[in-house]
C-alpha cells in the first residue's frame, strides 16, 4: 500500500476504535446510572421499580419526622396530598429540610414500600422548589396547589 | 439620576457596538483604510461606557439605592462593603454586565496589543467582538435590565444577598470563570476573521495561540475556585459534584485545552487548520451555551437566578445565531486544498491529534450527560437525572488515557520519532512511575486498581516532563546555563503539565482514601477518624453582622497531642431568615481535617460530620500551577517580536484590502 494511505488508513482505524469505545463505555455507564423520577402516587401504587437508585420527590409530611435517640437515622413521610410514602435516611439533612417542605431524596425502594434514601435533597433558598416536586403536587392536585404558593417561607428550627 | 445615566451609558455601548460590528468589517471587505481606522476607537469607546454602566451600577450597591430594583433583590444596608461591592455580580443582570464588561476588556485588549497585525485582520476581529457585544447589549437591555427602577414604592432595605454568596470566593469566582469564557470570544473572532479573509495560515496560529492560552488560564482558575468554594462552603466537603453548571464550564475547559494543542500543530507545522477552526467555534459555542445553561433557569441551583422564560429563549437565540452562522460560514470557507506536509505514526502531530480526540471525546461525553436529561425533559420523555457515577466511570478511563499519552507525547519529536529510542526513553519515567504509585498505596493502605490508576498517570506525567526538562536543559556551559536557555513558553509547558499532575493525583487521592463520617455527638464526646480523634469541646452563640451563629469548638488530637482547635458555625441570617453552614477546616498540603454542624438532634445533641482529606488541595493548586503556566507561555518572547519578519510564507493571497502593517 501507498505510505500516506496506510497512514490515512491507520488513523481512520484508530478514530474508528477510539470512538466506538468512548460509545460502548457511554451507553453502559448510562444504563446503569439513569435515575428516573417518581412521585409518591406512582410509588404507592407500585409503578417504582424495586431493583433500580431512583428519585423520590415530594412535601415532607407534617409530624412525620422521627428521629432515632441514638444515631442519626431519621424517618419520615413524603407526600404529593394524594398519597405518601415513608422514607428512611441515615445521615445529616440538608438545612433547608424542614416539615412542609419540598424535598427529592435518591435511593432505592424495598418490596415493602419503604423507600431508603442514601441522599436527601431540600431547596436552596426559600422561594426554590424542586422542580420535579412542584410539577408532582400540580398533578395530584388537578393544578390547585401552585408550586409557588406552596414554599411559602416558613422556616422551622 | 444616576442609574438612568446607567441606562443611557448601555444604550451608547449598543450603538457603538453596532458601529464596531459593521464599519471596520466593511472596510476590511472594501479596502477602504478609512473605515478600517474607526475599528480601535470604537473598541475603546464600548469600553468605556460599558465601563461607566458597570461603575454606576457599583455605585448604586455602595451607597445602597434600594430604589434600583436589582439593588433591592441582591443587597442589604447590614452587608459589609466589599460583599455590597461583589453583589454586583451576585444576581442574573449585574452577572450579565460584568459578561460584556469582560467582553468589552477583552476587544480593548486586542485594539491595544495587535498593533504588529495587518489592519485586515485587525478590523475584522475587532468586528466580530463587537457583533458578540451587540447580541449581548441587547439581550440586557431588552430583558435583564439591572437598572430598573422601584418607584415611587422605594423600599427601607434590600432583600439581601444569598447567604451562600456572601464569601470571599464568591467575590473572585466569576470574575475569573468571565474572563475565561469571554475570553474564548477572541480566539472564536480570529477564526471568524481568517475564514472571511481566507487566511488559514501560521501566523494565524500565532496570533490567537496567546489569546487561547490566556482564556484558558483563567478558566482553569475560575473552575479551580468554584470548586474550592464548593468544598468549604455548600458541598459539605464535595469539591466536584458533576453538577450540570459545573459541567458548563468544564466543556468550554476542555474543548479549550484542546484548541490550545492543536493551534500548536498549525502554527509550527501548518496542518490541522479546519479543524483548529472548528474547534475554536466550538469552544466559544460551548463558553455560550455554559452561559444559556446556567443563566436561562433551565437548571435550577444558586447559580439560576432567572426563570424568565423570555430571557432563556433570547440566550438560545443567541446560541443558535452564533452556531449557525459560524458553520455556515466554515463550511464556505474552511480550505479544502490539502497540505502536503508528511507526519509518521509516531510524531508529535499524530500524538497531538490523539490528545484532540480524547479531550473531544471527554468534552462530548459530559454534554451528553449533561444535555440528555435537559432534552428528555424538554421533549416531556420523562424526568431523570444522570448521576456522578456515570461521569466516573467514563471520565476516568480518558483522564488516565490522557494523561497516559502526554507522558509519551512529550518526548515526541516533530514528523517523525524513532520509536526505539521513544521506548528506552520512557523506561525510566515508567519504573519511578510504578515505584512510586505502590509507595502510596501502601502509604495510604491499600491497593486500588482506580487510585493506582490515578496515581501511576499522575507520577508519569510529572516525571517525564521532568526527565524532558533534563534531557532539554544539557549544556556545555553547565545544567544552569541549559536551564536559562529554555524559552518560557517550554517553561510554560511544564507547569501546564505538572499542574495536571498535580490536579490529576489530588482527585485521584482524595476519592479513594479520603475518610467521612457523620456522627452524633454531644460535648465532651470523642470521635476517630482515621488517626485523628476530634473532641467536641463545647457549643456557643455568636453575633456576626448580619447574622447570629451556632458556634462550636473542636480539638483534633493526633496521638494524644492537640493538633488543631476547630470552630464550626451554624449561622442564621437576619434578614432572609436562611440558615447557613459554615465548615471549619485545619488546611494542609498533605491533608485537610474538616468539621461541619448539621442539625441539632435533641437539645445537646448535634449531627456532625468529620472529614480526613488527604491531598485535596493539590487538586486546586494543580490548577493554579497549570495557570501560572498558561500566563508564563503567553510572556514568551516571540510573541514580542515582530510578527512581519517571521511570516512563513507571503501574506500576498489575502482577498482585497490586503495586508498592510498599521503600525
Amino acid at each position: 500500500m501507498h505510505p500516506i494511505r496506510k497512514k490515512r488508513l491507520t488513523i481512520v482505524l484508530v478514530l474508528l476504535v477510539g470512538i466506538s469505545l468512548a460509545v460502548g463505555l457511554i451507553t453502559y455507564a448510562l444504563r446503569q446510572n439513569i435515575n428516573l423520577f417518581y412521585d409518591p402516587t406512582q410509588i404507592a401504587s407500585g409503578e417504582a421499580p424495586l431493583d433500580a437508585r431512583i428519585r423520590a420527590g415530594g412535601m415532607v409530611e407534617e409530624g412525620s419526622v422521627i428521629r432515632d435517640p441514638n444515631s442519626l437515622k431519621v424517618e419520615f413521610r413524603i407526600t404529593d396530598f394524594n398519597r405518601s410514602v415513608p422514607v428512611e435516611y441515615t445521615g445529616i439533612l440538608p438545612d433547608l429540610f424542614a416539615e412542609g417542605q419540598g424535598v427529592v431524596a435518591m435511593g432505592r425502594l424495598t418490596p415493602e414500600g419503604r423507600f431508603v434514601a442514601d441522599q436527601v435533597l431540600a431547596k436552596h433558598d426559600e422561594n426554590y422548589m424542586p422542580p420535579e416536586v412542584a410539577e408532582a403536587l400540580e398533578k395530584s392536585s388537578g393544578g390547585q396547589h401552585k408550586a409557588g404558593g406552596m414554599a411559602s417561607p416558613v422556616v422551622t428550627q | 439620576m444616576f442609574p438612568e445615566l446607567g441606562q443611557i451609558a448601555l444604550i451608547i455601548a449598543l450603538l457603538l457596538a453596532v458601529l464596531l460590528s459593521v464599519v471596520p468589517l466593511v472596510g476590511s471587505l472594501t479596502g477602504r483604510d478609512n473605515l478600517q481606522a474607526f475599528a480601535r476607537p470604537l473598541a475603546s469607546g464600548l469600553f468605556v461606557f460599558i465601563g461607566l454602566a458597570f461603575a454606576l451600577l457599583t455605585h448604586a450597591f455602595l451607597t445602597d439605592d434600594f430604589s434600583v430594583a436589582y439593588v433591592a433583590n441582591n443587597s442589604n444596608s447590614l452587608l459589609p462593603w466589599y460583599f455590597k461591592f461583589s453583589a454586583v455580580w451576585g444576581g442574573h443582570e449585574g452577572s450579565l454586565l460584568l459578561w460584556i464588561l469582560m467582553l468589552s476588556t477583552w476587544t480593548l485588549a486586542v485594539a491595544i496589543f495587535s498593533r504588529r497585525l495587518p489592519s485586515v485582520m485587525i478590523s475584522q476581529v475587532l468586528s466580530v467582538l463587537g457583533m458578540v457585544a451587540v447580541g449581548f447589549l441587547l439581550f440586557i437591555i431588552v430583558t435583564s435590565n439591572p437598572f430598573d427602577r422601584l418607584l415611587p414604592n422605594v423600599p427601607v432595605d434590600g432583600a439581601d444577598l444569598n447567604p451562600l454568596l456572601q464569601d470571599v470566593g464568591l467575590i473572585m469566582h466569576p470574575p475569573m470563570l468571565y474572563m475565561g469564557y469571554v475570553g474564548f470570544s477572541v480566539a472564536f473572532a480570529f477564526a471568524i476573521a481568517a475564514l472571511i479573509n481566507g487566511r488559514l495560515d501560521a501566523a494565524w496560529a500565532r496570533w490567537s495561540r496567546p489569546w487561547t492560552t490566556v482564556a484558558w488560564a483563567f478558566l482553569s482558575v475560575g473552575i479551580a475556585l468554584g470548586s474550592w468554594w464548593a468544598y468549604y462552603e455548600l458541598g459539605w466537603g464535595g469539591w466536584w459534584f458533576w453538577d450540570p453548571v459545573e459541567n458548563a464550564s468544564l466543556m468550554p475547559w476542555l474543548s479549550g485545552t484542546a484548541l490550545m494543542h492543536s493551534l500548536a500543530v498549525t502554527e509550527k507545522r501548518g496542518v490541522f487548520k479546519s479543524w483548529t477552526v472548528l474547534l475554536a467555534i466550538v469552544t466559544f459555542a460551548l463558553s455560550l451555551l455554559g452561559t444559556f445553561l446556567v443563566r436561562s433557569g433551565v437548571l435550577t441551583s444558586v447559580h439560576a437566578f432567572a426563570s424568565d422564560p423570555e430571557r432563556g429563549t433570547f440566550l438560545l437565540m443567541l446560541l443558535a445565531v452564533t452556531v449557525f452562522a459560524s458553520l455556515a460560514l466554515y463550511a464556505f470557507r474552511a480550505p479544502v486544498v490539502h497540505v502536503r506536509s508528511r507526519y509518521g505514526a509516531l510524531s508529535r502531530e499524530v500524538f497531538l491529534l490523539l490528545n484532540n480526540i480524547l479531550l473531544v471525546a471527554a468534552t462530548l461525553l459530559v454534554a451528553i450527560g449533561t444535555l440528555y436529561p435537559l432534552v428528555l425533559d424538554y421533549l416531556e420523555l420523562g424526568k431523570l437525572s444522570i448521576g456522578e457515577p456515570f461521569f466516573n466511570l467514563t471520565f476516568s478511563p480518558l483522564a488516565v488515557a490522557t494523561g497516559l499519552l502526554l507522558g509519551a507525547g512529550i518526548f515526541s519529536r516533530w514528523k517523525k520519532t524513532d520509536g526505539g529510542w521513544l521506548g528506552r526513553t520512557l523506561l525510566w519515567p515508567l519504573a519511578i512511575s510504578v515505584v512510586v504509585s505502590a509507595a502510596v498505596m501502601v502509604g495510604y493502605g491499600g491497593f486500588r486498581p482506580w487510585a493506582f490508576a490515578g496515581v501511576f498517570t499522575a507520577s508519569w506525567v510529572a516525571v517525564a516532563t521532568g526527565w524532558d526538562l533534563w534531557l532539554k536543559s544539557a549544556s556545555r556551559q553547565g545544567r544552569v546555563a541549559g536551564l536559562r536557555r529554555l524559552s518560557r513558553s517550554y517553561w510554560g509547558m511544564v507547569l501546564g503539565h505538572l499542574g495536571l499532575a498535580m490536579t490529576i493525583a489530588g482527585a485521584t487521592v482524595v476519592s479513594n482514601y479520603g475518610i467521612e463520617r457523620d456522627v452524633r455527638m454531644m460535648p465532651g464526646d470523642v470521635a476517630s477518624v482515621g488517626d485523628y480523634q476530634f473532641v467536641f469541646t463545647d457549643i456557643g452563640e455568636r453575633q456576626g453582622p448580619n447574622f447570629t451563629a451556632q458556634y462550636a469548638g473542636f480539638d483534633v488530637l493526633l496521638d494524644g497531642d492537640k493538633i488543631a482547635e476547630l470552630h464550626p458555625e451554624k449561622r442564621q441570617y437576619r434578614v432572609g431568615m436562611s440558615v447557613m453552614t459554615e465548615a471549619d477546616i485545619d488546611a494542609g498540603l498533605f491533608r485537610d481535617l474538616f468539621v461541619a454542624i448539621g442539625e441539632r438532634l435533641s437539645e445537646d445533641a448535634w449531627a456532625i460530620r468529620l472529614q480526613y482529606k488527604p491531598l485535596v488541595r493539590w487538586l486546586w493548586l494543580g490548577a493554579l500551577v497549570m495557570a501560572i503556566g498558561g500566563f508564563l507561555a503567553i510572556a514568551d518572547r516571540r510573541y514580542r517580536i515582530r510578527e512581519t519578519a517571521r511570516e512563513p510564507r507571503p501574506v500576498a493571497d489575502a482577498p482585497k484590502g490586503g495586508a498592510e502593517v498599521l503600525s
